[in-house]
């Protein structure tokens, strides 16, 4: 395996450089455009969800891919409700094959509309889940390991800026897989009695607040020297 | 003159055949191969971990969890005999941490400080390709092999990667993506879940996950839904009992 080529300060790049617009959709869009070239992608879309799978906002890259975006939210089935619903990518680099056969309807819409392959990725750290982000292609062919790892980021990059949208990234740093900025999650949410995703934004916030590295409160939650619900 | 009998090493591999025929879960399966090897080795601690798609390597499952153990798995990502098994695609046998300092200055006085004295790591093959790897904590209580156990250990290492080789996966090469995200995915929801039932049952995140494991195996379920159950469901975090 090679070194991570793309990471989330090359992604927070692609998507700055992208024309600006406004709330969430705005950043979504912003998101789904960088995501399509970077991924040498024909479209992409992201949509928002609720635990139950209802959408909330979505944007695209495109007004087809808005189409395509549409579709399954449409006919209540396709790769992106399955990887939030299985909480892990559906990678689906052919929708001619008979592994796209699991969705009788969506297929031969999604390919109606050109579209050739689905790769959807959810936007969710552990149990906390947002949303999904998909990829589009008009040609067959599976993401190479480098895309693949391209796209995680992407999407590692649009939880954190949903979760926080008007704070700076940086405080993420690179603590994506300490165990205890998770367990510290967990404690703040029960300290708190919110759910997880909300628990996440507050010690974000802290953090901020305290102009500390999240690592750092995080360690102080676990080791009990630090309480969210207490001043 | 092997340690492990060949009794013990069919009722191991039997276990692990019983699982791929399940409904598969990555994570629980992983965990389960970890906890095989351990007691099948008398390791003192099994670990195994896997490169994500940047390339890095993830800790995903163990025989045990404690802190101690969390930190000495994620150090590896930079240094260690994970990474070295990782890199080369050969074992790194019994190397002795107290003789280790030179070869891993950072990961060798940790290891020593946590109470282990050696230390294996095997690679996890994939056809040509190493996914992660396999390590094994020897303390003066358990843990060292035999030369001739070698093969062994690599077997079992190379049936950790060929659960992740299902039918449906040689049909499909995505799956692997699919189900290493899924399953490193799941591993936040577990620190999550300890977070939580450590915080509401007044416990420590190292007993939070014995709490979580017992509960799993009282009621016959996978340790990864009881982990999502309890950070989504308030009532069955307090239900939970430790």
């Amino acid at each position: 395996m090679s070194e991570p080529q793309t990471g989330p300060e090359t992604v927070r790049d692609l998507i700055a450089r992208q024309p600006p617009a406004p709330g969430t959709t705005g950043l979504l869009r912003r998101v789904c455009r960088a995501a399509a070239q970077a991924l040498a992608a024909s479209g992409a879309g992201a949509s928002v969800m609720t635990a139950n799978g209802t959408r909330g906002i979505s944007a695209a890259s495109d007004p087809a891919s808005e189409r395509v975006e549409d579709l399954q939210f449409v006919l209540g089935e396709g790769p992106c409700i399955d990887a939030f619903t299985d909480t892990r990518p559906v990678l689906i680099p052919d929708l001619a094959d008979p592994a796209a056969q699991r969705w009788p309807v969506y297929t031969p819409a999604a390919r109606d509309s050109g579209v050739c392959a689905v790769f959807a990725f959810p936007l969710q750290v552990g149990a906390a889940r947002l949303g999904v982000l998909d990829v589009y292609r008009d040609r067959p062919g599976s993401l190479t390991g480098e895309e693949l790892g391209c796209a995680l980021t992407f999407a590692d990059v649009t939880v954190h800026a949903l979760l926080d949208r008007e704070r700076d990234g940086d405080l993420l740093g690179d603590v994506r897989h300490r165990a205890e900025l998770f367990q510290a999650q967990g404690m703040v949410m029960v300290q708190l009695g919110v759910p997880i995703e909300e628990a996440m934004i507050r010690l974000r916030a802290h953090a901020y607040a305290e102009e500390r590295p999240i690592g750092d409160v995080a360690r102080d939650v676990v080791a009990g020297r630090l309480r969210l619900d207490r001043p | 003159m092997t340690i492990i009998s060949a009794h013990r090493l069919a009722a191991a591999f039997v276990d692990v055949a019983d699982t791929l025929i399940d409904e598969f879960d990555l994570l629980e399966f992983l965990h389960m191969v970890a906890e095989r090897t351990a007691s099948l080795v008398g390791a003192a601690s099994v670990g195994l971990l896997l490169a994500d798609e940047r390339g890095a390597l993830e800790f995903v499952a163990a025989s045990d969890e404690n802190t101690a153990l969390l930190e000495l798995f994620a150090m590896q990502t930079r240094e260690g005999p994970c990474l070295d098994a990782f890199r080369t695609g050969q074992p790194v046998i019994d190397v002795r941490l107290g003789d280790a300092a030179d070869r891993w200055p950072r990961f060798a006085p940790r290891a020593t400080a946590a109470g282990f004295t050696a230390v294996h790591a095997l690679p996890l093959r994939l056809r040509r390709q190493v996914i992660g790897a396999l390590n094994v904590f020897g303390s003066p209580a358990g843990g060292t092999f035999d030369p001739a156990d070698v093969p062994v250990i690599q077997a079992l290492a190379d049936v950790a990667a060929i659960g992740l080789l299902q039918e449906r996966t040689i049909r499909r090469g995505e799956i692997l993506s699919e189900q290493l995200q899924g399953a490193l995915n799941s591993r936040i929801v577990i620190e999550q879940a300890k977070g939580a039932v450590a915080q509401a049952h007044g416990v420590s995140v190292d007993e939070a996950f014995v709490v979580l494991r017992a509960h799993a195996r009282r009621h016959n379920r996978r340790l990864t839904d009881v982990a999502r159950l309890v950070v989504t469901d308030p009532a069955a975090l307090r239900a939970l009992t430790p």
